[in-house]
């Protein structure tokens, strides 16, 4: 007798069990995440207690929990979009800092002249269009020159790093930061305003709601939603069907960058009021928004909870990090995790596998 | 082989066959596709393990297991695609899995005794270059030299000259020749008919996975074996009426397609189909006919040549246009093309129509209209399914097809474009769809229908041209038929030829 693990694909299952599954991934996450937390000889338990106490357990921390999660949603809903028609678009960090960008240079040279009214639309339209460029380039490379986009848009996002290091060290160097690499603060008129006592940008907060269900909808009940499903299910279906691949690409590509880019000015509009390092600017939303759209199902809607969640471990993980002494890495690693465990359990909900015993021949 | 059965659920690949090769022979195996060889073939090499019977290797019985175990008793395959590493070297490929070879540097010794091997049997190719950069006749002397490095005495060969030039299945031939005067063994796969009377000494046909027969190629013509093979017994239980027949529907004046590689597949094809006619083409898969129904549907460019749809010209529309324009088609792999595996039965049934008026305004899907559409088809195609809202991919091959051809047809197309539409599906599927064509055409509709399937083919069509090499080598209206001149037409022979030889 010897044993066997058999692989098999799973046909069709009950409608609850993708969740079922999903459960079970986070569940398998948390656990693993609870070892690390024992290695550290910190009390799993407490810790994990502490990461939601922090994020949800006070009103503060709801507040700033919800302010991470407006960039998580509004890049995360794109990204549900692309990856639908399986294109892996790895490169919202650089679209939202191109947007941000363009949104800064709005700010500071148009700010002074216009009124709020003009100059807020303007800056979102300007931050769109910014993190679309940047997505484009990379859907050419793909469809015309067969480069992986993994890798493209990957490389975009240093790109744009340094573009950004480069503008506010160099020539977008404000002259009132007393020798900080920041840019001037925007003028008034270019300054979102926020809820009274948070740090929630009410304007962006809303922008994102919407996308996420109007990409929602896009997704299921249009006919360019249809394309995009198909061309992800079955690319040579979509040619045989007469579906343009480039078309379709480019305009959820567009898409897609261009909510990363609006992310983007969200976050210098909203909170810091100056372009400044691209790292204290976005904190990885980029990545984590891949996450994000993981545990959404690639469903766009459900981003908006996805969001709250992981913006809640940003949250809680900056709170341990003060409260247990743990290492800033902390969250990093419990992201990757919980990306890791939700990809297994994709595996799992598509393939069956069994012990079975077997007569030595 | 004595006896051999091997079945799939209810399928019997192999009933009782019996089949011997004798040292330093070439033994021809024949029959259409379907008809066991593969399986057969498959046993030998311990891939798999028959139902029952037994198999003998110098007298001995031998159970084998596994491949490693059938090379270790001196049999080597090669297969119609080749199991090569693109990115290695010829010696690397050689050495990979040699079992002989040391564990440090095993390319070292390799390399010499590989020298010898070549010197031997005249196989030349240099070892240091990288498959990639080989053509498909040196890659395949790469895979006779692996079986032989590997102390292969009988050489099994799956369909060799699908993948070669005539040239290069000359280079072919003197080398299997020579190994056979070596005392090597060979076991030829073809449904080639003229390269297995050059080459074998003798030929075994299979038909519906049993033996009809085994002759000395020295005693037997084309004609008998084209009647061994595909069989004489034809049923035509399909009732076909007489159909008025309309104007001109589809018109292929001098067409010229390149396949993938660059090469012509192709070449000057004209014919035209009439409303209310079926019009088949027959031929061994391979000559062209997936070449020419890409460039008909627009997924594929023409080289030259024109395509006429009800007078327009369509030589250079896409497959967009192409079927809003009234042509349907069944693609060949319909799995790879025709549907979307993961979407939901009505999200499929109308891929391709889903930017009609009918299912879609501007930009909103009309579900309702969908659905009701689905609905539509699943029961008048009686598609078996719990309901319209599962994913495709959890219905059978059979059902699939139907929803398919469902789809198709329901567009009301002028033209409808089958490829192969009953492959590899069961009788009861098989008639249906069959008898659905036959429909289609007392509703003047004009329909291509490419087949390997002869019997299929005279079932149906009022009209065969019959490819081979990517040209026409004649068409053959309905009350001319005669099989044994599709078959010789099949094997390169012109019609006229082919006509002379039948009488």
């Amino acid at each position: 007798m010897n044993w066997r693990v058999k692989v098999e694909r799973r046909v069709s299952y009950p409608r609850f069990f993708p969740t079922v599954v999903l459960l079970f991934s986070l569940l398998g996450g948390f656990v693993l995440i609870g070892l690390l937390f024992l290695i550290s000889h910190v009390n799993p338990l407490f810790a994990l207690w502490k990461i939601f106490s922090g994020s949800f357990g006070s009103l503060y921390g709801i507040t700033e929990t919800i302010t991470k999660a407006i960039p998580l949603i509004l890049i995360g809903s794109g990204l549900a979009l692309v990856f639908r028609a399986k294109f892996w678009n790895i490169g919202a960090e650089g679209q939202l800092l191109i947007g941000a960008i363009f949104a800064g240079y709005v700010a500071l040279n148009l700010g002074p002249k216009l009124p709020f009214y003009v100059i807020v639309p303007l800056m979102f339209v300007a931050g769109f269009i910014g993190g679309a460029l940047w997505a484009l380039p990379t859907v050419i490379l793909k469809l015309r020159l067969n480069v992986n986009e993994v890798i493209s848009t990957l490389m975009l996002n240093y790109i744009a790093a340094e573009l950004l290091n480069f503008l506010i060290t160099g020539p977008w160097k404000g002259k009132t930061q007393m020798g900080f690499p920041y840019t001037d603060d925007f003028p008034h008129s270019a300054v979102l305003s926020v809820v009274p006592g948070t740090r929630i940008h009410l304007v962006t907060l809303c922008l994102a709601l919407l996308f996420a269900f109007a990409l929602f909808i896009m997704v299921y009940y249009t006919r360019f939603g249809y394309e995009l499903r198909v061309t992800g299910d079955n690319p040579d279906a979509a040619r045989y069907a007469g579906i343009d691949f480039m078309k379709v690409t480019l305009i959820m590509m567009i898409i897609s960058g261009g909510v990363a880019g609006i992310a983007g000015v969200g976050e210098v509009a909203g909170i810091h009021h100056h372009l400044s390092y691209p790292s204290s600017i976005s904190s990885g939303y980029g990545y984590t928004a891949i996450i994000v759209a993981w545990l959404a199902k690639l469903n766009p809607l459900l981003t908006i909870l996805s969001g709250l969640f992981f913006a809640g471990i940003v949250v809680g993980g900056d709170a341990i990090q003060v409260s247990l002494g743990l290492p800033a890495a902390t969250v990093q690693i419990f992201n990757g995790i919980l990306l890791f465990s939700l990809i297994m359990g994709d595996y799992f909900l598509n393939h069956r596998v069994k012990l079975v015993v077997r007569e030595a021949p | 082989m004595i006896g051999i059965t091997k079945t799939f659920g209810n399928v019997i690949a192999n009933r009782d066959i019996n089949l011997q090769v004798e040292a330093g022979e070439i033994l021809g195996l024949l029959g259409e596709n379907g008809a066991g060889k593969t399986t057969l073939m498959n046993i030998v090499y311990g891939l798999y393990r028959p139902d029952s019977g037994a198999i003998k290797i110098n007298g001995k019985p031998v159970s084998l297991s596994s491949p490693a175990h059938a090379m270790a008793q001196g049999i080597g395959m090669v297969h119609q695609h080749f199991k090569l590493i693109q990115n290695h070297t010829v010696l690397e490929n050689i050495a990979l899995g040699y079992k002989d070879a040391p564990f440090l540097f095993p390319t070292r010794k390799v390399a010499h005794d590989l020298r010898r091997l070549q010197e031997n049997y005249g196989l030349e190719i240099n070892p240091d270059v990288y498959v990639w950069q080989l053509s498909a006749g040196e890659q395949q002397r790469v895979e006779i030299l692996k079986a032989l490095f590997r102390g292969a005495d009988l050489l099994i060969l799956d369909e060799p000259t699908s993948v070669l030039t005539p040239q290069e299945a000359q280079g072919l031939f003197r080398t299997l020749s020579r190994l056979a005067s070596e005392g090597h063994s060979v076991i030829f796969i073809s449904h080639k008919l003229d390269e297995v009377l050059s080459i074998c000494n003798r030929v075994t046909v299979l038909r519906h996975g049993q033996v009809v027969g085994t002759k000395d190629t020295a005693g037997v013509d084309k004609r008998e074996l084209a009647r061994m093979m595909v069989g004489r017994e034809i049923l035509f239980d399909l009732k076909r009426k007489d159909v008025k027949k309309g104007g001109v529907v589809l018109e292929v004046q001098g067409l010229h397609v390149n396949n993938d590689r660059g090469l012509t597949s192709v070449s000057d094809v004209s014919f035209d189909i009439k409303a209310g006619e079926i019009f088949g083409i027959a031929g061994v898969s391979g000559n062209g006919q997936q070449e020419l129904v890409e460039a008909l549907t627009g997924l594929r460019p023409i080289d030259s040549g024109q395509i006429l749809v009800n007078g327009r010209d369509i030589s250079r529309a896409s497959p967009y246009t192409i079927n809003a324009m009234g042509v349907s088609h069944i693609p060949e792999e319909r799995i790879k093309f025709g549907t979307a595996p993961s979407l939901a039965i009505f999200e499929n049934a109308v891929l391709k129509q889903h930017g009609n008026r009918a299912f879609s305004g501007r930009l909103f899907l009309d579900f309702a209209s969908i659905k009701e559409h689905a609905k539509r088809i699943v029961s008048n195609f009686k598609v078996r399914t719990p309901s319209i809202d599962v994913p495709v991919r959890t219905l059978s091959g059979g059902n699939i097809q139907k929803l398919i051809l469902g789809r198709e047809i329901s567009g009301k197309p002028s033209l409808l474009i089958a490829s192969h539409p009953t492959y590899g599906l069961d009788v009861g599927a098989t008639q249906y769809i069959r008898s659905q064509i036959l429909q289609l055409r007392e509703k003047s509709v004009a329909v291509l229908l490419i087949s390997e399937d002869l019997e299929e083919l005279v079932e149906l069509c009022d009209r065969i041209a019959v490819m081979f090499k990517g040209k026409i080598m004649g068409i053959v209206a309905r009350e001319d038929l005669n099989l044994e001149h599709i078959g010789l037409m099949m094997t390169g022979s012109h019609a006229r030829s082919a006509c002379e030889a039948g009488k």
